[in-house]
Order: structure tokens, then C-alpha cells, then sequence
């Protein structure tokens, strides 16, 4: 566990990324769309059992929320969730106004925030031991966003954002584990699974 | 979707510009048309001076969905995610917000296939005033053609329709992102004392 993520602005359950994603899969019966940003995100959203209704980015690092704006404005009737990691976020803070701008009520943000750039040797991101992702987020405008206290709080939020009247954004504070799983990094074939996963073209 | 709407057009409460401003005798009237005419709905954009009529008459039409967003490179994510889930998107930006998208360009539109649909106005060159705005302008082409990406840089006003439409299709056709250079030869460009 990295010291720095143990500071009043983190002091809920630490918990771990696959378990989340994995939770969070369980409670989608719609053919919700799930993004799934760069790196450990995505790959333990593909581990967590691939469906075409999920999109791994391979690249473009920060770009989840908005990937996932724009699905939620093309689909304002189908519930996105975008997952996207503390350091992502912090390349991209200005999305979240953009956000709560527009305040598509069917999109939810959840973000796993260990506090590290795992995947390049778990370095401590430049706001490990002072930003408070969800402050953050509530001062963009998303009033609706919450830290989850531990896992049944989470299940609770992700319940509850379901029939939000606008954006949701959870925090989770997470523990320093890689992904469990690799995605298969194939973007053609990921992008037209999820164009077939969103129902908006078929399969040759 | 509704509230969006009606958030995300702040513009739509002002008075519509004359109907002559949007009128296919202009460039922002032929790129507003065209954008129409290709139902291309989503036009989030980082605005520019040059771009500015444009921007309030997209404003102005309920058929579109526009907004300011914060990067380039986010605009870039929103009409990537909308195109994958059925809506047609565009991007405005000027040239130095063209600058800051190598990596999503390499990481997300070309690898997956998007067709991407920019419309660059060109700070930098034909009479610039400030030096930084001329040496961004000069990535501009090598990062297009470092990518082997399809751009055009419109200059005349009677070939531009053609270049818009034309270049807005094959983009959707062949699923291949494009780059739509407004020159200060098509738009006047922006000058020292504005």
C-alpha cells in the first residue's frame, strides 16, 4: 500500500479493481455500455468477462470520461459507465465540467484511485497525497459524486445511479494490484464489437 | 437528453444571426450546410476568433449538439465515443489545438478506425503577428502526414463545398479521420489589431 493514498481526503475501505469491476458487471442486465480506460482498468474490465458492449482503450490516456460523454449523448436511453484511473483523470480534470455542463443523467463515472501510476512501476501521481478526486469532482459541478466506504457501499451507489436525475461520479480508493487479465489489443475488432455491442451496425 | 439539450446549447437562447450569415455564400454557411446535409450533429469544439459566427449559428440551430470542450483531445474522445454509438460528430479548433492531438490521433482515431471529422482554422501563417502561433503551425502538415491522414487545406470559397462534403463522406465511407485546414485565404484569417 502506498503511504501516500493514506490521507484524510482517501480514508475510506481500500479495496481492489477487479473485485469492483467485477461487482459492477454483475449488476448490468440492459446491455449498459462500459468503458474502460488505458492500462490496468481495462484489462481487468476484459478479465472480468469481455461483452460487446464494452470498449478498452488502448491509448489516449485520460480520455474514458469523454469517450463515454459521447456514447451517453448518442444514446441518451442506454446507461454508460466509464472506468477510469486516478492518474487518467488528472490528464483530463477539465472533462468533468464539461460534464456537468451537458448533466447526461445516464452516465456514471467511477474512478480507481490508488494513488499510483501502477502500470509503469507505481509511481505516486503528482495528487497522491493531497487531491481529493471526488472534491474535485463536486467543485466541476457534479454534485452527485461520492467516495464508496467499502464494497457494499459501492454496489449501493451503483444502484443508486441507475435512476439518477443526472451524472454520477464514485471514487474508490484501491490497493496497488496490477490488472488481472490482458486485453486483446486489437482496436478494429474491439471498435466494431462494441458498434455491434451499441446495436448500431451488424456483423459482416 | 433533454435537459443536455437545453444545457448545452447556450447559445440557442440568443437571437439568430441574419439569415444571410448562414447561407451557403459563406464558409461557415457552406460548413454548416454540409455538416446538415451529412446529419453530423455533434460539434464540440475549442473556440477560435475565425470560428466565431460559425460557432454562434451552430449555436443558433436546435439540429445541433454544440459545446465548448476543455482540450481538443477531448472533443476528439466525445465524437469518437458518439460515432461508435450511432451519431455523427465533428470537431472545431484552431491550429495550435490541432497541435495537441498526436497522441489520440495515433492511439484512438487511426488504430480504431473513426472517422474523425476536424475542421482546423489556420493561425500561423499569411500574415500571423505572433511567432509562437507561426512555428505551431508548421506541425501541423508533418503530424497529418507522419499518419498517412487525408487533409485538405480549403482556400477558395467556390471549390470549398465540394472540398466539405466530399471529404466529410469519404471520411464515413472509408472510416478514416479527416483534417479540413480553413485558410486565412478562405476565412480572412485573424490580423494584428483585433
Amino acid at each position: 500500500m502506498n503511504s501516500a493514498n493514506d490521507t484524510p481526503a482517501r480514508n475510506t475501505k481500500v479495496m481492489n479493481r477487479f473485485d469492483l469491476t467485477s461487482r459492477l458487471i454483475a449488476k448490468l442486465k440492459n446491455e449498459e455500455a462500459v468503458i474502460g480506460g488505458i492500462g490496468n482498468t481495462n484489462f481487468d474490465l476484459w478479465a472480468a468477462g469481455h461483452r460487446p458492449q464494452n470498449f478498452y482503450m488502448l491509448g489516449s490516456m485520460g480520455l474514458a470520461f469523454p469517450i463515454a460523454l459521447g456514447v451517453a449523448l448518442a444514446q441518451p436511453n442506454r446507461r454508460v459507465f466509464a472506468l477510469e484511473g486516478d492518474g487518467s483523470l488528472l490528464m483530463q480534470l477539465g472533462s468533468l465540467s464539461t460534464i456537468a455542463t451537458l448533466a447526461p443523467k445516464n452516465l456514471t463515472m467511477i474512478v480507481m484511485d490508488n494513488g499510483i501510476y501502477q502500470i509503469t512501476g507505481a509511481q505516486p501521481t503528482p495528487g497522491a497525497a493531497v487531491a481529493d478526486i471526488v472534491a474535485i469532482a463536486v467543485a466541476c459541478g457534479l454534485a452527485n459524486s461520492a467516495w464508496a466506504a467499502d464494497e457494499e457501499d459501492f454496489e449501493r451507489l451503483i444502484e443508486q445511479c441507475m435512476s439518477a436525475a443526472g451524472p454520477a461520479l464514485i471514487g474508490v480508493r484501491i490497493d496497488d494490484k496490477p490488472g488481472v487479465g490482458t486485453t486483446r489489443r486489437d482496436p478494429v475488432q474491439i471498435r466494431e464489437r462494441f458498434m455491434h455491442g451499441m446495436g448500431v451496425r451488424e456483423p459482416l | 437528453m433533454a435537459v443536455a439539450e437545453e444545457k448545452n446549447s447556450p447559445g440557442t437562447s440568443e437571437k439568430s444571426t441574419s439569415e444571410s450569415s448562414t447561407s451557403e455564400k459563406s464558409w461557415h454557411g457552406i460548413v454548416l450546410q454540409s455538416l446538415k446535409r451529412n446529419d453530423i450533429r455533434l460539434v464540440p469544439y475549442v473556440p477560435d476568433r475565425v470560428l466565431t459566427t460559425l460557432i454562434r449559428n451552430l449555436h443558433a440551430d436546435p439540429f445541433f449538439t454544440t459545446f465548448p470542450a476543455a482540450r481538443e483531445e477531448e472533443a476528439v474522445g466525445i465524437v469518437s465515443g458518439a460515432w461508435m454509438a450511432g451519431m455523427r460528430g465533428a470537431v472545431l479548433m484552431q491550429t495550435s489545438g490541432f497541435a495537441t492531438l498526436a497522441n489520440v490521433l495515433a492511439s484512438l482515431a487511426v488504430p480504431y478506425q473513426i472517422p474523425l471529422i476536424m475542421f482546423v482554422s489556420e493561425r500561423g501563417t499569411l500574415g500571423e503577428f505572433n511567432y509562437g502561433q507561426s512555428l505551431v503551425c508548421r506541425t501541423m502538415r508533418p503530424v497529418l502526414d507522419s499518419l498517412a491522414m487525408e487533409h485538405h487545406t480549403a482556400t477558395r470559397l467556390d471549390e470549398f463545398e465540394f472540398i466539405v462534403d466530399r471529404s466529410i463522406k469519404q471520411a464515413i465511407a472509408t472510416q478514416a479521420p479527416v483534417a479540413l485546414i480553413l485558410s486565412p485565404l478562405l476565412t480572412g484569417g485573424k490580423v494584428f489589431d483585433k
